[in-house]
């Protein structure tokens, strides 16, 4: 469903992504890893259109992205730190969002009622902890029901509950066949959700496979282990 | 009482040998025609005209008669006729409607034209759409009073002045109305004469063209709307009093132009809303008193021609600018003026501010030397560059200034 | 993209600073014209407001608000929205909330007082300008992402047209004071939309009698129906060419 050929992107002489070139298709669950600084967010800004690359392309369904709106229609997409206008109020946000969208598909409310966010609807974006803006932003990815989900470090800031909450709904739409592609340090809680592992490192991708080929090469059960052996070996 | 009668009697029987007899001319009356009047009346009597339509192509009178209009009777020109000629002293017209002149590049048609004579009243008559209105040529001692002039004619080639003096000595023109002509009045080589309490508005060109006439005053008139305002030049010893120009507005008009004149007086006039209030070049020794300056372009272009004019106790108000000046050569003074654009203080309270006023603004040199820079006006560069002027002059005349600015505007 | 518009004029309408300008410029136009004994005195000294603050307000502002709606950009890139309509609906708001602060500040007012083809030239000069300044705010918002640098920039800007422009033109005059440029200046007033506006707005009010030759110049172009037309064009000029380039740098810019 994604596919990335040759994406090159330098913010003045830092190269951020170098030669990436990748695919994926429906029913897998991606986690992309790597350091800090090593792309991982501009990769995913990429996909999205909201960085756009210096060479290379991206291809969603099969079409390339460039200059294209309307694949977004088809991404659900949760940022790192959510950036909303202070003085909407949450309700305003997820109302106007849903507006412009204008999905033909119904809404999925599941996250919005499983982390209560009806109670809060008139509280302004501005006055939310950094965890209610998390819970925001996840329920915004997962509203317009989207074959592909893009999450940048979705459980950062949230509470083991709310975490446990939307690994779940995580879970749940992998079965549905979806892609989903998620970015964490957290190597322990991507165990139970990933099926493939995308490695990257100074802007290159430097593996890409599913997580029991990893464990067998490896012989680790545990994703972290696996990663951390993989590393050492590597240098 | 009784001694008064006799005395009367006395003197009605003097005015009966002095004056000539009476005719009557009419449709209804034995003389049809002013012409047939005339040719029958002897000097020194009045012909009475009564009312009616006459067209008497081109009525010459050569006879000392008086003519008097009962009813307002109208002598037409068809167009293509001088209506009137006199070429006898001692004339009076008096209450005719005078239309229709002919209209000529060649010869100057008039209403009413005297030919060298003195002694000439024209009182009281209507002049429509005539080419020149009353045109007096080498006479002296006449008197044009309250007659109304109007002509409608839209280019200058078709149209010729209302009242037109030429060569003359002891003239009064006084109390008319002139509108639509190409000059209001006109006077070449004139000299000891008056122009009083006229109203000149819309001509064509000028409201007064005064020329080569010494020794004048015009006093009371009002000039309104004229294409290029008024006009005085080439004269000296003129007196100017009280006179309102107004709204002469337009490229090259003037409230008034002054050229080449001197030793002149301009007291007491209104200059309310004209492109420039006073535009003078070459005018030496010249007193301006008491002027009120409003709402103008320019209140006063004084080119560096112009020498010992003395301005004292005139206001300026809102006007865009106060003074314009060509050249850095000042020999004239200013003292003593309101200047509602003063800012200066007055510690010591008597009335006269303490630090000179600079009337030229740094933008208006700028445009004297520079034209095309009236882009600029009224944009902020020019309001910043005239403030920096007024605090260290270094483009406007050092000597330009008011040492004396008054604190409130003199009541006139 | 009406959407959009509807959600981003709420957004600046709700903000007090518009409505802090509209106050301020009903009142000033008011004093304006109760102060000043005549009204065509008060309309000259609506020109210098109109040609002095109307910009730095609209350019200021504009800027402003492009910054802090950084978030909501960010919002918006990420949904399933063409770029162009995103940043055609910042314009569109900006430009018609401080259009309409303008019409309602300085419009009612001049209708007032002076509902004249001289009031109505102001107003529609006054709308151009305001247009105008928020194109070339985008312009400047858009070229740097350091929003200090971003507000210094317009500040830069608006300084350029109301000023330094004026004084280059006038060194300019001054050098080539031998030839005549009175044709040239026509010219050249079209390349500062404030100048333009105030020979437009002047021409109108007959202040040209007192622009000598150059006036009767700039009435000959500026006054025949050709002339108008060619000078609201080249006002519409100076608002799309600013955008379309701001645009363009929108569309390549990473968020």
């Amino acid at each position: 469903m994604i596919e990335a050929k040759n994406v090159c992107k330098s913010f003045g002489k830092l190269k951020v992504l170098n030669d990436v070139s990748f695919k994926s298709s429906a029913g897998q669950c991606i986690a992309l890893i790597g350091p800090n600084g090593c792309g991982k967010t501009t990769f995913i800004k990429s996909i999205l259109g909201m960085v756009v690359s210096d060479s290379g392309s991206i291809y969603i369904l099969g079409k390339d992205i460039a200059g294209g709106w309307e694949y977004r229609d088809v991404i659900g997409y949760m940022p790192q730190v959510g950036r909303y206008p202070e003085n909407m109020k949450i309700g305003q946000v997820i109302e106007m969002l849903t507006d412009i969208r204008q999905s033909e598909t119904t809404t999925d409310d599941d996250l919005i009622n499983a982390f209560g966010l009806k109670q809060l609807y008139n509280k302004r974006m501005g006055t939310l902890s950094g965890g209610t803006m998390q819970k925001v932003s996840a329920s915004i990815a997962f509203l317009f029901q989207p074959q592909i989900l893009i999450l940048d470090e979705p459980t950062a800031g949230l509470d083991p509950v709310a975490s446990e909450v939307l690994k779940e709904k995580v879970l749940a739409e992998k079965e549905k066949g979806k892609l989903i592609l998620i970015t964490s340090h957290i190597l322990s809680e991507l165990d139970e959700l990933v099926s493939h592992i995308l490695y990257m490192q100074d802007g290159s991708i430097l593996l890409y496979k599913t997580l029991s080929d990893i464990k067998e090469e490896t012989g680790e059960t545990k994703l972290s282990r696996a990663i951390a052996h993989f590393m050492t070996n590597k240098k | 009482m009784k001694k008064i009668i006799p005395i009367s009697l006395f003197f009605l029987f003097c005015h009966y040998l002095a004056s000539g007899s009476g005719l009557r001319v009419g449709k209804q009356q034995m003389l049809k025609t002013i012409t047939e009047g005339l040719f029958r009346a002897k000097d020194k009597d009045t012909i009475w005209v009564e009312k009616g339509i006459y067209n008497e192509q081109n009525l010459t009178i050569n006879k000392q008669v008086v003519l008097i209009g009962i009813g307002r009777p109208v002598l037409d020109g068809e167009h293509k006729f001088q209506n009137v000629s006199v070429k006898a002293d001692n004339v009076t017209i008096y209450g005719f409607e005078i239309r229709n002149s002919g209209i000529s590049s060649i010869v100057d048609f008039a209403g009413i034209k005297i030919y060298d004579s003195h002694h000439v009243t024209i009182v009281n008559n209507i002049l429509v759409d005539c080419f020149f209105g009353i045109y007096l040529q080498n006479c002296t001692n006449c008197i044009i009073r309250n007659n109304t002039m109007t002509a409608h004619q839209l280019q200058e080639q078709q149209s010729g002045n209302g009242v037109h003096c030429w060569k003359g000595d002891s003239i009064q023109v006084i109390g008319n109305k002139i509108s639509g002509h190409r000059d209001g009045i006109y006077f070449e080589f004139v000299t000891n004469s008056i122009i009083w309490r006229n109203i000149s508005v819309k001509n064509i060109r000028y409201g007064l063209h005064f020329m080569f006439s010494n020794s004048d005053t015009y006093a009371a008139n009002i000039f309104e709307n004229n294409g290029a305002g008024v006009s005085v030049m080439f004269s000296n010893k003129v007196k100017m009093f009280h006179n309102y120009f107004i709204e002469n507005w337009g490229d090259g008009s003037y409230g008034i132009l002054l050229k080449e004149i001197s030793d002149s007086y301009i007291d007491g006039n209104y200059f309310e809303r004209n492109t420039s209030g006073i535009f003078m070049e070459g005018v030496s020794r010249v007193k301006m008193c008491n002027n009120n300056f409003k709402e103008n372009g320019w209140g006063l272009k004084i080119q560096s021609s112009c020498m010992d004019i003395a301005l004292t106790n005139n206001n300026f108000l809102g006007n865009t600018f106060d003074v314009g000046t060509s050249g850095s050569l000042v020999l004239n003074t200013f003292d003593n003026n309101y200047w509602d654009k003063y800012e200066g203080y007055d510690l010591d309270k008597n009335k006269i501010g303490d630090v000179p006023y600079r009337p030229v603004s740094m933008f208006s040199m700028v445009v004297e030397k520079n034209p095309p820079a009236m882009m600029l006006f009224r944009s902020l560069i020019t309001t910043l560059l005239d403030r920096s002027e007024r605090v260290i002059p270094s483009l406007t005349p050092e000597s330009l200034k008011d040492n004396y600015p008054l604190m409130k505007p003199i009541k006139l | 993209m009406t959407k959009i518009v509807k959600y981003i004029l709420l957004d600046i309408l709700k903000n007090k600073i518009v409505l802090g300008y509209t106050l301020f410029l009903f009142a000033i136009t008011f004093s304006v014209f109760s102060l000043e004994d005549n009204t065509q005195k008060g309309m000259l000294s609506l020109l210098n407001l109109i040609l002095f603050i109307v910009p730095l307000v609209c350019i200021i502002f504009s800027t402003i608000y492009i910054y802090n709606s950084s978030e909501f950009i960010e919002l918006l890139v990420s949904q399933p929205i063409k770029r162009k309509s995103i940043w055609l609906s910042i314009f569109v708001g900006l430009a018609s909330a401080l259009s309409l602060a303008f019409t309602v500040g300085a419009g009612i007012p001049v209708l007032i007082y002076e509902p004249s083809a001289t009031g109505m030239t102001m107003m529609l000069m006054g709308l151009l300008i305001s247009i105008i300044f928020v194109a070339i705010a985008m312009l400047a918002a858009v070229s740097t992402r350091d929003k200090a640098k971003g507000i210094g920039f317009s500040i830069l800007l608006w300084i350029y047209f109301s000023l330094l422009f004026d004084g280059l033109v006038l060194f300019l005059l001054f050098q080539f004071a031998d030839y005549p440029l009175e044709k040239a200046m026509i010219v050249i007033s079209g390349l500062n939309p404030i100048d333009l506006g105030r020979i437009l707005i002047l021409l109108k009010m007959d202040v040209s009698a007192l622009m000598g030759y150059t006036g009767a110049v700039f009435k000959s172009f500026y006054g025949t129906e050709m002339g108008l037309i060619i000078s609201i064009f080249v006002m519409f000029l100076w608002a799309a060419i600013p955008l379309l380039f701001s645009l363009k740098k929108f569309n390549r810019k990473d968020l």
